[in-house]
């Protein structure tokens, strides 16, 4: 067996080009599943991880207002009062298009928006400076603003100056009454557009400044992920009751989202897995074609053994075990080819893309299945060549 | 020194080989009847294409009769699997080819160890003995050279260490000369002689009747039928 090995090594190591060519189609196998799956999988838990970020627990709502149907923000309140076991948190949001400025410093990509009370511990903030934005404040629609850490940066140096300040929102001017702790880790990313580029106003004020009637956006926070369902359906059945049409209001639950996500990347990591699969088994005709030509050579090798006493058996293992060390010679290449590649076009796409275990189990273990099932045919050939035919070749 | 009494090694029985080219059949062997004794030297000789290749095979029990019976030793290995042919060839047989049938990418010691490998015996034992074969043939210095860095009488000495190395009961030489100057294959000749002194069975295949005057016995081959067996005294007076 040992001896087989070697000799293996020998005959790979005697014709290394060939050799080499019939490993190209292993290792360009091996790397594109490698590279593939890995780069699916590092953009799915790059995806996992930006949707678990904005909180796997909340439940979105919007509608639209007809003149004759329309929902108060008080019923939606009511609606989240009476449902204290399905909701943690509720609040309205209202998207505002707005300019920020502070003398003659303008902000141009900040995200100005209403919310409720509540909406800090939604987005799970802690507060930096001041405080956050109270009840009172929505009650008595107060013209007061809670910041961003970068926004506060930006127009007042830093939190603690911000506080008291006053901000322009549209040319009014609001009182800062507390900065957010700051949520970008990494200094690059500390620019505009960023995670604390935001000013968060009473939604009582913002619904105001937006010239509409109604508040038709509400998120809505469960206890857990497992009480999604329960919460998507009330809310569902509190909206038909007020709407009395289906098509006019949509909930959607980040966690169902993000189960559809999951099993879309799975199904496209599956089909691009199995399109790299089929480089694979086309390396593996590779492989028994040249199995098959190295046979033919080497008709008089095995005349020869087979008279000095090889049995079958033996000269099937010797050839077998040639076609499996070269596809697994090939496999190791590749999935070295494929870790540096999959790490490669990670960082120059920007997610993390290591080689995932399984794929590279997969890909080696493949990568031997073929040398052995594709390397049995020339073998068993070869094992059956009659000594005296074989030794008359030339 | 073996005995070379009256036990047979080889006893070939009505052997007929017979082959079909499309509808007409070729009778390769048609009705051998041959016993060997242990201790012979005979040669069978024979033109081309007159069976002789084809009862070599058979003798090699690198093929099987269609019809008849052989015993090698007193087993019967007409009706043999390939497998068990393997076994024969490895345990009692020991080949010496025209063309040597070195396998070029192993060195020669390798190439000695060869049949040893494949009955099974363990790498200290294996090296140990071709290491003594290829001491008996003289070559023991070039155990490293590969067949092709040696002369044509060495590849063929290096044969014959790997023919001796499994200690063979017969040793089955076919036209062991016959791509050798005259004086390498006289030196050749002279080995298989000092092999058969010291108690070897050797048959050795040639068409060349010079040749199998070397021998102590001459078979005669001719249309698939033997039509001369006997000394070699005999057959020299025949010529």
């Amino acid at each position: 067996m040992l001896q087989s090995f070697k000799m293996a090594l020998r005959s790979i190591w005697g014709n290394k080009m060939r050799s080499f060519l019939t490993m190209l189609g292993i290792i360009i196998g091996v790397g594109a599943v490698i590279i593939l799956v890995s780069i699916v999988n590092g953009y799915m838990s790059y995806m996992i991880e930006s949707f678990t970020s904005m909180g796997v627990n909340r439940i979105t709502v919007s509608y639209v207002a007809m003149p004759s149907r329309s929902i108060d923000v008080d019923e939606f309140y009511d609606f989240y009062m009476e449902n204290p076991d399905l909701y943690q948190q509720m609040t309205p949001t209202v998207s505002v298009s707005a300019t920020v400025k502070h003398g003659s410093d303008t902000m141009d990509s900040t995200s100005v928006g209403g919310y409720g009370e509540e909406y800090l511990d939604i987005m799970g903030y802690g507060i930096g400076a001041g405080r956050s934005l109270l009840y009172s404040d929505m009650a008595s629609r107060q013209k007061v603003a809670f910041i961003g850490d970068y926004v506060a940066e930006e127009l007042y140096g830093s939190a603690e100056n911000a506080v008291g300040e006053t901000i322009k929102i549209n040319g009014d001017a609001y009182t800062v009454v507390g900065v957010a702790e700051r949520q970008t880790e990494d200094a690059a990313d500390f620019d505009d557009g960023c995670t604390d580029d935001f000013v968060w106003i009473p939604y009582s004020r913002a619904v105001k400044l937006s010239r509409n009637a109604n508040i038709t956006s509400y998120t809505f926070t469960s206890w857990d992920t497992d009480s999604t369902d329960a919460c998507t359906e009330a809310l569902e059945s509190f909206l038909y009751d007020h709407l009395l049409n289906e098509n006019l209001y949509t909930v959607t639950a980040m966690s169902s989202l993000l189960d559809s996500l999951n099993e879309q990347i799975g199904m496209m990591s599956m089909m691009l897995g199995g399109i790299a699969g089929i480089s694979l088994l086309v390396a593996g005709v590779g492989v028994m074609n040249i199995m098959l030509v190295s046979v033919t050579e080497r008709t008089r090798e095995i005349g020869i053994r087979k008279a000095l006493g090889a049995k079958r058996r033996v000269i099937l293992q010797q050839f077998i075990i040639e076609a499996a060390v070269t596809s697994t010679i090939g496999g190791v290449i590749g999935i070295i080819f494929g870790s540096l590649c999959s790490t490669g076009i990670g960082s120059l796409i920007g997610i993390e893309a290591p080689p995932t275990v399984g794929a590279v189990i997969v890909s080696f273990s493949v990568s031997v299945g073929i040398g052995l099932i594709f390397g049995f045919m020339p073998a068993s050939r070869a094992s059956k060549l009659s000594p005296i035919d074989a030794l008359r070749s030339d | 020194m073996e005995e070379t009494g009256r036990a047979p090694l080889i006893e070939l029985r009505d052997i007929y080989k017979i082959y079909y080219m499309g509808d007409e059949e070729v009778h390769a062997n048609d009705g051998i009847s041959l016993t060997i004794y242990k201790g012979e030297f005979v040669a069978i000789v024979g033109k081309s294409g007159s069976g002789k290749s084809t009862l070599m095979n058979i003798i090699g029990a690198l093929d099987v009769p269609t019809e008849g019976e052989y015993y090698l030793d007193g087993q019967d290995v007409s009706d043999m699997t390939d497998n068990e042919l393997a076994e024969i060839r490895n345990n009692m047989i020991g080949f010496i080819f025209q063309q040597y049938n070195l396998l070029p990418k192993m060195n020669i010691l390798e190439n000695v160890e060869l049949p040893l490998l494949y009955a099974g015996m363990d790498a200290v034992d294996r090296r140990e003995r071709a290491m003594e074969s290829l001491d008996r043939v003289g070559l023991k210095e070039k155990w490293k050279n590969y067949p092709n860095q040696l002369s044509g009488g060495q590849q063929q000495r290096a044969s014959i260490a790997r023919a001796l190395a499994g200690d063979p009961s017969l040793i089955l030489a076919d036209e062991p000369t016959g791509a050798l100057d005259s004086k390498t294959g006289r030196e050749v000749l002279d080995f298989l002689k000092k092999l058969n002194r010291e108690g070897n069975t050797i048959v050795m295949i040639t068409h060349d009747s010079g040749i199998a005057l070397e021998a102590k016995r001459v078979v005669r081959i001719s249309d698939g039928k033997i039509n001369f067996d006997g000394d070699v005294k005999d057959y020299a007076a025949i010529l």
